[in-house]
């Protein structure tokens, strides 16, 4: 729904918000536009968890409501932007919460534009793990994917130029990694302290973090190079006493990452690699994942798309940094696109460490539902996951996610 | 020593049958079908020339052979490129339906090389540049293929007129349109060919037939209710695909366009994606 605002309901908020020039403008015409999305959800596990204390429940559902709202002055130019995030859920107290995905100001200037608030950012090419994207914290009791973040406060600067678009980052405020509790599935082997971390900067959540970046496109290559510094969104784990009980307590490091991420589009072929080089955690280390996306348009004189992926991961930490499940792994996928009315898409495909032999197996199906709502079906399968190996928690919980979303 | 009166003669002769035969020499060079052809698509390409920029919101309806439909609500945003050997740019931008709000689609066109277009995905924040090679490939599910929507630069095809005939179907009654075949040059196009009724008076296209690659007629589209702007540019208001194999269809219906809003070419720079609107 789309209405047009009396010139007194916003008023006040365009002024205090908008530069004095645009401020009478933007006090004539106000739109706003209200949307978002209510979803069901639930997972069923196959199997019994791996811990005893993890719930047994193998039917565990969940509510979803991300209402959104924007109000738009200066034609568009300024707008303010607002989603706030609810889940609740049925089994696992850690999983039912809240956030804001965004609040934020953007004004688009004539060749820059000016973020104010929380609000998220995107960086990167690859599709099964995002190296360089470093901004936004990990919302880990969303997907064990990592693809769920939480909103960022931050000021972002972007100038945009023919040779391409240079952003400054100014991010105080850190937000903690969240994470699955003690009785719920897709969690580590031991139970993580909900709610804290230890942080290597006197600041503690305060410290003020930066971050720059480079995009830019030649020809058919688009490139991205960014540097952070400032508190790593990826927490050590380390293991303390607590009440009788062994519990993980995260600690956030100071680092620095400089990122380089590269995409060559050759006709049907797309050639992607993302490289790191992370100091702050343990000896600097480099890791980098690099492969291609090929797409047969049309197969079989349907209007379908075929797509092949094939992605390497290497990764160089040593163990005083974070543990990750991509240091010698290579990925495997296939996209399915319909094209139809509907959009349907199926995306499938397998992780596999090639000195372990550890697989995850994935499967995204969507669609479109009439007008309004959509399905979603994900299935995640762990096989020859070793006892020792990051993914050994999680090792019993194969699940299956269906997810009706109604958009408004 | 003077020539021979019969050579002057003679010469005069030659003259006045050269003179004769050049009205039909230069007959025979407009009549020529690909001269012919090539210099209407040129009219209406000069036609179409200055436009700077133009914005207009449009209504999609599918429709499939049972009559079911479905509705899509987008903003379409071009920025013409003021030299002759670089494409124009266009932004589309989806309001509806509901859960792909946000999602927008930016192309740069190109005359002899690929053209470059970005896919921007809101629910991730993710700006992914898109193969272009899929021309053929329906747009959002609909009748229409990239290759239709993409900016028509003159260089992309090869053309030939085959003849003159009354303008066909309601749009065209009353007017007389030439009619030319057009063949994709570029890469990947699903068409051997493409015929289309330009009305003599405006230039505009009033129905264009598409030949899939075993050259049977595959899609037939109709462009109606035109209107001008600036007291020169056409915009047909309403457009209908209709896939004549498969008896589905895709209507378009355009709002009033704006021109010469002043887009700057900073919109249309991939990077800024994730924050338009």
């Amino acid at each position: 729904m789309r209405c047009r605002a009396d010139r007194a309901c916003f008023a006040a908020v365009a002024v205090a918000l908008a530069p004095a020039p645009v401020a009478a403008e933007a006090a004539a015409e106000v739109d706003a536009v209200a949307g978002g999305s209510v979803a069901v959800e639930t997972r069923v596990f196959t199997r019994p968890p791996a811990s005893p204390r993890q719930d047994r429940a193998g039917f565990s559902p969940s509510l979803v409501i991300e209402p959104e709202l924007r109000l738009e002055w200066n034609d568009g130019l300024d707008y303010l932007t607002l989603i706030p995030f609810v889940r609740l859920d049925a089994d696992d107290d850690e999983r039912t919460h809240a956030d804001v995905r965004e609040a934020s100001w953007t004004h688009l200037g004539e060749d820059y534009d000016l973020v104010l608030g929380i609000s998220k950012v995107f960086w990167g090419v690859a599709e099964s793990r995002h190296l360089v994207d470093v901004i936004n914290q990990t919302d880990l009791v969303e997907d064990i994917d990592q693809e769920d973040k939480l909103g960022q406060p931050m000021a972002s600067l972007t100038v945009l130029r023919d040779w391409g678009a240079l952003t400054g980052f100014l991010l105080p405020g850190f937000r903690l990694r969240t994470f699955p509790g003690d009785d719920a599935r897709l969690r580590g082997p031991l139970p993580v302290a909900a709610g804290e971390g230890r942080f290597e900067s006197d600041l503690g959540q305060g410290h003020v973090d930066l971050a720059f970046r480079y995009a830019g496109t030649f020809g058919d290559i688009d490139l991205g190079l960014a540097h952070f510094f400032g508190t790593g969104r990826e927490p050590r784990l380390l293991p303390e006493a607590r009440g009788g009980r062994i519990e993980l307590v995260p600690h956030y490091d100071l680092i620095h990452q400089t990122g380089l991420d590269l995409q060559a589009t050759r006709g049907a072929w797309l050639w992607k690699g993302e490289a790191i080089a992370r100091a702050g955690q343990g000896e600097p280390f480099l890791a980098t994942v690099a492969g291609f996306e090929h797409t047969r348009f049309g197969v079989l004189d349907t209007a379908v798309d075929l797509g092949l992926l094939a992605e390497v991961h290497l990764d160089g930490r040593d163990d005083a940094a974070p543990p990750t499940v991509f240091d010698h792994d290579l990925f495997l996928g296939s996209r399915l696109a319909f094209n139809d009315v509907q959009g349907s898409e199926i995306l499938a495909g397998v992780v596999v460490d090639w000195e372990t032999g550890a697989m995850a197996w994935n499967l995204e199906a969507e669609r479109r539902i009439g007008e309004r709502y959509r399905i979603e079906v994900t299935l995640r399968a762990f096989a020859n996951v070793p006892d020792e190996d990051l993914l050994a928690g999680i090792r019993k919980d194969d699940y299956l996610e269906v997810r009706l979303a109604r958009f408004f | 020593m003077n020539q021979p009166p019969l050579a002057d003669l003679r010469r005069a002769a030659l003259a006045a049958a050269l003179l004769t035969l050049l009205p039909w020499a230069a007959e025979a060079a407009a009549d020529d079908p690909a001269s012919k052809g090539y210099a209407i698509a040129v009219e209406m390409d000069r036609r179409e020339t200055g436009f700077g920029d133009s914005a207009a919101g449009l209504e999609m309806i599918l429709s499939n052979a049972q009559g079911q439909s479905s509705r899509r609500a987008l903003r379409i945003t071009t920025l013409e490129e003021p030299t002759a050997d670089e494409g124009d740019k266009s932004l589309v931008i989806f309001d509806r339906p509901r859960d792909v709000q946000g999602t927008a689609l930016l192309s740069y066109t190109h005359i002899a090389e690929p053209d470059d277009q970005w896919l921007y995905l809101p629910a991730l924040k993710r700006v992914k540049r898109v193969s272009s090679a899929n021309k053929s490939g329906p747009f959002v599910g609909s009748e229409f293929a990239y290759e239709d929507l993409l900016a028509q630069e003159l260089a992309k095809y090869t053309y030939r007129w085959l003849r003159d005939e009354a303008c066909p179907g309601p749009a065209g009654a009353g007017l007389a349109c030439f009619v030319v075949e057009r063949i994709p040059v570029y890469e990947n196009s699903g068409y051997t060919r493409q015929l289309v009724w330009v009305d003599q008076q405006e230039y505009r296209p009033i129905r264009i037939e598409y030949y899939d690659r075993k050259d049977a007629l595959l899609k037939t589209l109709e462009l109606r209710d035109y209107r001008q702007y600036l007291d020169r540019f056409w915009r047909a208001h309403e457009m209908t695909m209709r896939n004549q194999q498969t008896g589905k269809s895709t209507t378009l219906h355009f709002d009033d366009y704006d021109f010469g809003q002043g887009v700057s070419e900073a919109s249309f720079n991939p990077k800024r994606l994730p924050r338009l609107r």
